[in-house]
């Protein structure tokens, strides 16, 4: 964990979204695909708080080297400043903060799921699994065609791209759980990551679940300090042998947990009674890990 | 001639390095801020509050920012005892800077109970009794809104431990002093002052309560002006009474805004969460404050307010 002072180098417009490249050479350093940065609010607001925002890039090597990406949507008062802010502006950075996305060891086929621009660490993550020999397919959703975020970028990086929007603007009419079970037998799905609304996660970790399919899901909540003292951002985790479940801190212990561990019901509302046993009748470490399978301790 | 400033800090019987401390639930036991900055130059750590057992919580979303604060829901939640000896003994027992371990339970008992286990760690310097969280399920228990409630946790856990008892207080009284007092007379060896105030925000889109358990606990700028007033009005009564005071502090300027209405020293609690160097920055802002006013120590700015001694009583008219 780092606290720098951070030049931005630029700050272009990609549809809806402001993706925000700064100089940051420690933290870009150390960043991995799933984590995320807090960001100092300037002076003088109203609202004192950081404001956290997941990794879209980090270089390490090349022409950008030292740099880190993050996209904005100004979608609160609380960081429509952002998309105002110049080149050389100074920006006030904590990171690399949180547990990062996990990589498999034995398995190959994996499948990046984004909604909105909640994709934003996906195409940082599926880099990385493609320089470890993955094959990285992808689905990318939106409200609209100007909210699906990089599109371009998705059809470069992996093998298949499935795209759809809730209004047709882009892509298949629809949800991304719509083309998901598709695109899983099609891809030959080992192992799913997934990072957007949290009810599209629970959606898609649902679906994973009963399918015994490894998921990764990069969760949302609403947080303080980002470095685990304050105890506000908690999500409800079932124990990993499957008994019993605590408020698991999603800037520490997360923000990526595993999809079958959260207790999506008790957390975003629902249907399920409190439970006592896993609510998926079998081992937890079954489908965390896979069948004959382990994530790499990276 | 320039003055030597020493910030040394004495609350009766626990001695601080510096006037400025990391407050409760702002900061972890100081293992994890660890990583971001030097906890060893703090004048002291007060510890998130340990119960007896393990504390599940409260439901998110446990935080809602308002302007110029937060409001906070937590429940408590704590690993308890068993489990806080074993992870954070050893790092309070090493980290060279007094630490103040936080208690709460829910019944005299249970504050007697963790008071007790604390004697596995020698090196603890004082013990915040956590009397005031309004966070707690059970709400009709707030110990310090009741003042015969409130002398009785601090008389209990007197008698289970020989180490220095600061009591922290809620502003949600009538009459703050009346509370203080008791726990002086109970054996408190100094106050706290002060926690977060009752709070509540709505959505006024989904018409539902900002935060999972309804109502929270109000922090940060925003709680500023109530906590100099608690600490002006309890230092005026208790003189001879050391007051940690604390809310919204984040600039060294509040920090001495707090010692001229009459702390000791001072505690920082949510700036932690947006700046994690606030505390060394107001502490090395406080030395220079002083040295600028030739001045030697923080307890020379202790109670200066150039308030008249008598305040005129007129509380139907107090507000304008």
């Amino acid at each position: 964990m780092i606290r720098q002072t951070c030049e931005v180098l630029s700050i272009k417009k990609w549809g809806a979204y402001h993706a925000i490249t700064i100089v940051a050479p420690e933290i870009a350093e150390q960043a991995r695909p799933g984590q995320f940065v807090q960001i100092g609010m300037p002076e003088g607001r109203d609202f004192l708080l950081r404001r956290p925002f997941s990794i879209a890039q980090a270089s390490k090597k090349g022409g950008w080297a030292g740099t880190l990406e993050f996209s904005v949507y100004p979608l609160h008062g609380g960081t429509t400043w952002l998309t105002e802010i110049r080149p050389h502006d100074l920006l006030d950075v904590v990171g690399p903060l949180g547990r990062p996305f996990p990589y498999p060891r034995d398995m190959t086929n994996c499948l990046l799921i984004g909604g909105g621009y909640g994709a934003a660490p996906l195409y940082f993550l599926g880099q990385e699994l493609r320089a470890r020999g993955k094959r990285v397919d992808m689905i990318v959703g939106a409200r609209t065609q100007e909210r699906v975020f990089k599109p371009v970028e998705a059809k470069r990086l992996s093998v298949t791209v499935s795209i759809t929007t809730d209004d047709g603007t882009m892509g298949d009419r629809g949800k991304v759980t719509d083309v998901l079970p598709g695109m899983v037998t099609r891809t030959e799905t080992e192992v799913v990551y997934a990072c957007g609304p949290n009810e599209m996660l629970r959606a898609v970790a649902e679906y994973c679940t009963e399918q015994r399919i490894p998921t990764q899901v990069a969760v949302e909540e609403l947080m303080a300090c980002g470095m685990g003292v304050c105890w506000t951002c908690v999500v409800p985790v079932i124990r990993r042998e499957g008994k019993g479940w605590d408020y698991q801190r999603s800037c520490v212990d997360g923000p990526v947990f595993s999809g079958a561990r959260v207790w999506w019901d008790k957390w975003l509302g629902g249907r399920s009674a409190p439970i006592q046993t896993p609510p998926h009748g079998f081992r937890m470490d079954e489908v965390t890990v896979g069948k004959g399978a382990e994530w790499r301790p990276e | 001639m320039a003055t030597r400033v020493s910030m040394v800090t004495n609350l009766e019987r626990v001695r601080l390095p510096s006037p400025v401390m990391a407050a409760s639930g702002c900061f972890g036991s100081g293992q994890e801020m660890g990583t971001i900055m030097d906890v060893r130059r703090l004048g002291g750590i007060v510890t998130k509050s340990v119960t007896v057992r393990p504390v599940r919580g409260l439901p998110p979303p446990r935080m809602a920012e308002t302007e110029s604060g937060m409001l906070n829901a937590i429940g408590l939640q704590n690993p308890g005892i068993e489990e806080f000896l074993r992870k954070d003994g050893p790092f309070i027992a090493e980290v060279g800077v007094p630490v103040f371990v936080s208690i709460a339970g829910k019944s005299v008992e249970e504050f007697a109970e963790v008071a007790a286990r604390l004697r596995e760690i020698p090196q603890i310097a004082a013990i915040e009794a956590n009397i005031s969280c309004p966070n707690v399920e059970r709400r009709n228990l707030v110990f310090a809104c009741d003042p015969d409630a409130a002398g009785q946790v601090i008389n209990r856990i007197t008698q289970v431990t020989a180490l220095p008892v600061f009591a922290k207080l809620t502003p949600d009284v009538s009459d703050i002093v009346t509370v203080a007092r008791e726990c002086v007379r109970a054996g408190a060896t100094g106050l706290s002052l002060i926690n977060t105030l009752l709070g509540m925000s709505i959505d006024v889109d989904t018409f539902r309560p900002r935060l999972g358990a309804v109502t929270g606990g109000l922090s940060g700028p925003a709680i500023r002006p109530v906590a100099v007033r608690a600490v002006f009005q309890v230092a005026r009564a208790l003189p001879e009474v050391p007051i940690i005071g604390m809310g919204g502090i984040r600039t060294a300027r509040d920090a001495i805004e707090f010692l001229l209405a009459g702390a000791w020293a001072v505690a920082i609690g949510t700036a932690n969460f947006f700046n994690p160097h606030v505390t060394l920055e107001v502490a090395a802002g406080v030395a220079d404050f002083l040295a600028a006013r030739g001045l030697r120590s923080p307890s020379d700015l202790r109670g200066r307010v150039e308030a008249p001694e008598a305040v005129v009583e007129e509380p139907a008219y107090r507000s304008g």
